[in-house]
């Protein structure tokens, strides 16, 4: 019949161009403009240089999940996999990350520093090469929060001075922080407030002042939507959202980089690979994650890169010509306002905040 | 029946105070959006039955009359509320001028039993226009992307520019985006790639297992239907992970033991996944084709000396054919419109449209979906078409002639 | 006919009895049926029944402790852990063994992270213990209780031993007791705390808005279906095209649709704004709650429940209606009494579909449906994708799935499946 005759044909064809693309690896990252930085960054001189075929595949959002099961199927179809640090960690934890050695595994600084020394307390997990500083914070609409702009992350909680609606994700990481923030913890105290139940009190019953005025997203892209319709006047996103929406978008909004919370994003090289394919994998990590390739991520979107030896080599956006050091989270003068996350804390509490965090979301 | 009733014209009385009530109500919206309700509803009612009279009583040349209401009442929507004030007003003349003389000259009924009360026309166009409202909720949001899809800015939103009709604020763009972007491209083609073949296999299965289950003696037919009708009762999440774990088993053993090209094996693992979530589409539409079908042509068949694989493909399969082929839709758009299942079974290399939409939708909103969207729902009509004239076609063949 | 053809048997035309010749008849029948059947039988069985079964067997797995830490689970066997007192050396030292032989495998992460679940922060004191207990000498090293309880002063508290002894079985109710808002303790399964209590809650918000979502279904569905019904074929098929375009638009498609009409600056309060029906400081909000959700999942299902009232309205011969009438029933009588009953299956069919479809909803929910317009499928998606508790996660679609079993039992007992039809 036809359709065993199209499947010897399809078998036949896939069979030929399989043995036409000598080396394919697949890369899962976020997908989006994210992707296209590192396309541009990694990808494509990689390619040039080696000739191996790079495949996108945009699974980060549930990559821990899926890797988790690949393991247990013993069936791992990707290379290299772009994550955050916290599911890195637990990625690490669960033996499915390789164990990464930045001294022979990763290139020095062009200065002869170690990888060690030169991504310094960036490296969190022995399994987790970190590439980008991002961050997490407030961006607003300068023309609906009326004559004075917030400057601070509590202004998010202070709805007499700015009425309208909010948006901030549904999850309690960050969100908890920043309640406890606004209600008077000291920023060294939060963590040791949060581990207590009335600390978890505390910070939602902060959050209760604010619950009718939020809308509560669940993806990077929502925020930004949200702010464009005039939907909500000040919204949670990652930075370099919000910069695509203020540079190239052109759209009347501005940041509040007060209060933002710094997290980190990289590449592990999942356990699991045949010799040739994790061969590959260090190759490109090596490759992707020097001094000059890091620093040109971020002519493509404004997350600061990991290494301290790429800071001084950022240069202009790719594209619109605007000097990128400013808009990096890293940057002194936004620095100094950040709140650094602690993974450990979360990876204890994640479940257990989680249930009480919908429970609350659901009365 | 309906050349059976004769039309006359009604008492302008009763035109008068419909086109009252019509006027009113269009009078409070606009009055409402001015802040002036109650002078709106009377102005209304007035100009309404004011221009009634003028072109019933006046005028009495129906041509005449209702361009001119539409020449009066697109100038005073150009006036009042600038360009797409004009248009409405076209529209609102063009209606206007029709639904006078309808009522006037009592065409309404021309279409109707002629026994039927006032009180059943009424309900039946009443009926009709809640019909019409259900039919504007259900094709409302689909008419809406369409121009979003030609915005000039990266958003979902109707910018100013749209709604005063400024080509700036148009473009071309996102189908560009879609046309030239290799991600879509891919996934376009592997979605056109894997949703035909996953169809014909549960199309080819399915209608096999519905005419054996349309048999009059089959043991266990509730079980096995039900356990055919499964895949579409089981929450896709479910089952979505638990494939995941067979498929990912199913691939180890096609690319290790056998040998066979990684990339292969994926299309095969989602192929084989997207055609168990069709088949109970096809085994549901098939058999309440099967239902009516009649026993005795088969066994007349048979008695002529058919063959039984003859009797099914000359006999059979003719009958059956518009429940098969719908079935093979339902088929088909469940695994062209499939984003859960793919998204654990498929790797990259296999990623379909509905893929590359979740993580256009999660990762940057962009109207490059809604330019799909409209490629897709005009090439659903072009389908859709087709399968009205197959439907058509096999009315013809069953000597059943359209009503 | 003779009188001798009573007793004799009935011969068929080859000379066999005629009833064995039929029953061979009737095998033979059941036979080629069966063989029909057959290949797609198989093809569901193995490629979805199977691996639906063995996905929601995760809902009572839990092999891990005993098979990470099998010393200590035999040691606290002997442990009464209702006395509030600590377990003795043995299980200390038997522990102590144990973690370093997973720390070795590196399998104490694990089994740490399963413990999670249940008591927050057995996580990081496993992996913290561990990173300790490599070091450690089995033979000199005691004694370990002191030792333990050096490295973490939890180690010295009876609950994390109680919850250690409570999941260490090999089989385990504990998933499915979670998913009803319960957890195992000592002393037997006790409510989850109050601020944890959501998964009930969820149950029963899914079950009442798929009821409101078929409702609404019906009300919408059935006007369209009799409207379909009741105008010439040519007209019904093209009136078709405009039920069938939605449904054959992408499902993401339509929710950002839903998504763009609704927002409070969204084409709807658009509208409403311009015609002044709304001043612009009270704009509706109708998304990103329960509205959102029975608003934008209603037109996705609803081309499901017009198309089997469709095709039942279809079969009744309008001559009922006038016959009714004639013999003086009111407009409504003659409806009600007449039409509506014969249009019942057809509801039935298109009420069980678009309940089923609607109880196992995840995208659109998750998309319009804000915080509290979440259905328990989109729990089922958290525990499986973010939190990794696939336990949990299986026990919760367990659940769910009997609720759409006993659903689809009662419909078919009722109805019949085989009245389920889709179009034409």
């Amino acid at each position: 019949m036809n359709v065993t005759k199209t499947f010897v044909a399809t078998a036949a064809l896939s069979l030929v161009t399989g043995l036409v693309i000598a080396e394919e690896m697949t890369i899962v990252s976020w997908g989006g403009a994210y992707s296209k930085s590192q396309l541009n960054a990694y990808h494509n001189p990689y390619s040039a240089k080696t000739g191996v075929t790079i495949l996108n595949d945009d699974s980060s959002s549930t990559a821990v999940a899926k890797l988790r099961a690949m393991n247990e199927a013993n069936n791992v179809t990707w290379d290299v996999v772009d994550v955050e640090a916290g599911p890195a960690m637990q990625l690490c934890d669960e033996g499915l990350a390789m164990v990464i050695d930045p001294d022979t595994m990763l290139a020095p600084a062009p200065d002869g520093t170690s990888a060690a020394d030169d991504f310094g307390d960036m490296l969190v997990s022995e399994c987790f090469i970190p590439q980008i500083v991002y961050s997490t914070t407030f961006g607003y609409r300068t023309d609906l929060v009326g004559s004075t702009a917030p400057t601070s992350v509590c202004d998010v909680f202070n709805t007499a001075a700015y009425p309208g609606k909010r948006s901030l994700f549904s999850v309690p990481i960050n969100t908890m922080e920043w309640a406890l923030l606004c209600d008077g913890v000291a920023k060294t105290d939060i963590y040791d407030v949060l581990e207590t139940p009335e600390g978890q009190d505390q910070a939602l019953a902060k959050l209760d002042t604010i619950k009718d005025d939020v809308i509560w997203v669940s993806s990077g892209s929502d925020t930004p939507q949200l702010l464009a319709d005039g939907e909500v006047i000040m919204g949670a996103t990652y930075n370099g959202r919000l910069f695509a929406l203020i540079e190239e978008q052109k759209q009347p909004v501005a940041m509040i980089w007060d209060g933002q919370v710094m997290d980190l994003d990289g590449w592990i090289i999942p356990t699991g690979l045949s010799p040739e394919r994790q061969a590959r994998a260090l190759d490109f990590i090596m490759f992707a994650t020097d001094t000059q390739r890091l620093a040109d991520q971020a002519k493509w979107i404004s997350y600061g890169p990991a290494r301290a030896s790429s800071a001084p080599l950022v240069g202009k956006h790719a594209e619109l010509g605007i000097e990128m050091g400013p808009h990096m989270p890293t940057a002194p003068e936004n620095l100094e306002r950040a709140f650094l996350m602690n993974y450990g804390f979360w990876a204890d509490y994640r479940d257990d905040l989680d249930a009480k965090f919908q429970a609350w979301l659901a009365k | 029946m309906a050349a059976l009733t004769v039309i006359s014209r009604k008492p302008l009385s009763f035109v008068f105070c419909s086109m009252a009530i019509l006027g009113a109500f269009a009078g409070l919206l606009i009055g409402m959006a001015l802040n002036v309700a109650p002078l709106g509803l009377i102005c209304g009612a007035v100009l309404s039955v004011g221009l009634s009279f003028v072109v019933l009583s006046v005028m009495d040349n129906e041509k005449i009359a209702r361009w001119g209401l539409l020449a009066f009442w697109s100038v005073c929507g150009l006036f009042s509320f600038g360009l797409a004030g004009g248009l409405a007003g076209i529209l609102w003349g063009w209606f206007f001028g029709w639904f006078v003389f309808w009522l006037f000259e009592g065409r309404y009924r021309a279409r109707l039993q002629p026994y039927l009360s006032p009180k059943q026309v009424l309900w039946h166009f009443s009926f009709r226009v809640i019909c019409g409202a259900i039919f504007t909720y259900l094709i409302t949001p689909i008419i809406v992307v369409m121009p979003l899809s030609f915005n000039s800015q990266d958003f979902f939103t109707f910018t100013p520019e749209m709604l005063q009709f400024d080509p700036a604020g148009y473009s071309l763009k996102h189908y560009k985006d879609f046309l030239n972007n290799n991600e879509w491209q891919r996934s376009f083609k592997n979605s056109l790639m894997i949703a035909p073949i996953a169809t014909i296999i549960s199309v080819c299965l399915g209608t096999l297992a519905a005419i054996g289950l349309s048999q009059s003696h089959v043991p266990f037919k509730r079980l096995i239907m039900a356990l055919l009708i499964s895949p579409m009762i089981v929450p896709l999440i479910i089952s979505a992970t638990g494939m995941f774990f067979f498929y990912a088993s199913v691939g180890n053993f096609l690319e290790n033991s056998l040998g066979i090209d990684k990339n292969f094996v994926g299309y095969v693992k989602v192929v084989l996944a997207h055609s168990v979530l069709g088949i109970p589409f096809v085994i549901i539409t098939v058999t309440a084709t099967l239902v009516g079908f009649d026993n005795s042509l088969t066994r007349a068949a048979a008695n002529m000396g058919a063959d039984p694989i003859t009797t099914f493909f000359k006999v059979q399969m003719p009958l059956i054919l518009p429940g098969v082929i719908s079935g093979g839709l339902f088929a088909f758009i469940t695994s062209f419109d499939e984003v859960v299942v793919i998204m654990f079974v498929g790797s990259a290399s296999q990623k379909t449209l509905p893929w590359q939409m979740f993580t256009g939708l999660r990762e940057q909103i962009s109207p490059t979906i809604l330019a799909v969207a409209t490629i897709l729902v005009v090439f659903s009509i072009v389908l859709l078409a087709t399968l009205e004239l197959l439907r058509r076609r096999s009315e013809k063949l069953r000597g059943l002639s359209p009503i | 006919m003779s009188a001798s053809s009573y007793t004799a048997p009935i011969l068929a035309a080859d000379g066999t009895p005629l009833k064995k010749s039929l029953s061979r008849a009737l095998r033979q029948q059941k036979r080629r049926a069966l063989m029909l059947i057959a290949p797609l039988l198989i093809f569901i069985f193995v490629a979805f029944i199977m691996p639906i079964v063995s996905m929601l067997f995760r809902s009572v797995e839990n092999d891990i402790v005993a098979n990470t830490l099998p010393q200590t689970v035999m040691a606290l066997q002997s442990w009464d852990a209702e006395t509030g007192e600590l377990p003795g050396e043995d299980v200390y030292a038997a522990f102590a063994s144990d973690i370093k032989i997973a720390a070795k495998a590196k399998i104490h992460t694990k089994v740490g992270l399963r413990l999670n679940y249940e008591q927050s922060g057995i996580a990081s004191l496993f992996k913290k213990t561990a990173r300790k207990a490599k070091k450690w000498d089995m033979e000199t090293g005691g004694p370990f209780k002191e030792k333990l309880i050096g490295v973490h002063k939890n180690w010295g508290k009876t609950e994390i031993w109680q919850t250690l002894k409570i999941h260490s079985s090999r089989y385990t109710t504990g998933y499915f007791l979670n998913a009803i808002d319960m957890r195992k303790t000592a002393m037997g399964p006790q409510r989850q705390a109050e601020d944890k209590q959501i998964l009930l809650l969820l149950f029963q918000r899914t079950l009442i808005m798929s009821l409101v979502i078929t409702g609404s279904c019906i009300l919408l569905g059935y006007p369209v279906a009799w409207l379909l019904a009741n105008v010439p074929v040519r007209q019904a098929n093209l009136l078709l095209i405009l039920v069938l375009l939605p449904f054959w638009t992408s499902l993401l498609v339509r929710t950002s649709a839903w998504k763009v009409m609704l927002q409070q600056q969204g084409v709807i309060n658009d509208l409403l704004v311009q015609l002044g029906m709304v001043a612009d400081g009270a704009r509706l909000v109708m998304i990103n709650n329960q509205t959102g959700t029975i608003v934008a999942m209603t037109h996705i299902l609803l081309p499901f429940m017009i198309l089997p009232m469709y095709s039942v309205m279809q079969t009744i011969p309008p001559t009922y209606l006038r016959a009714a009438k004639s013999l003086g029933a009111t407009d409504w009588t003659a409806f009600w009494r007449v039409y509506f009953p014969q249009t019942v299956p057809g509801i039935g069919a298109g009420s069980i579909l678009v309940f089923i479809l609607a109880i196992g909803y995840y995208i659109t929910p998750e998309i319009v449906g804000g915080t509290k317009g979440v259905f328990i499928s989109n729990r089922i998606a958290y525990s499986i994708l973010k939190s990794l508790n696939w336990g949990l996660g299986a026990a919760l679609a367990t659940i769910l799935l009997v609720a759409v079993l006993i659903l689809y039992w009662a419909y078919d007992k009722m109805v019949g499946i085989d009245n389920v039809k889709l179009g034409g």
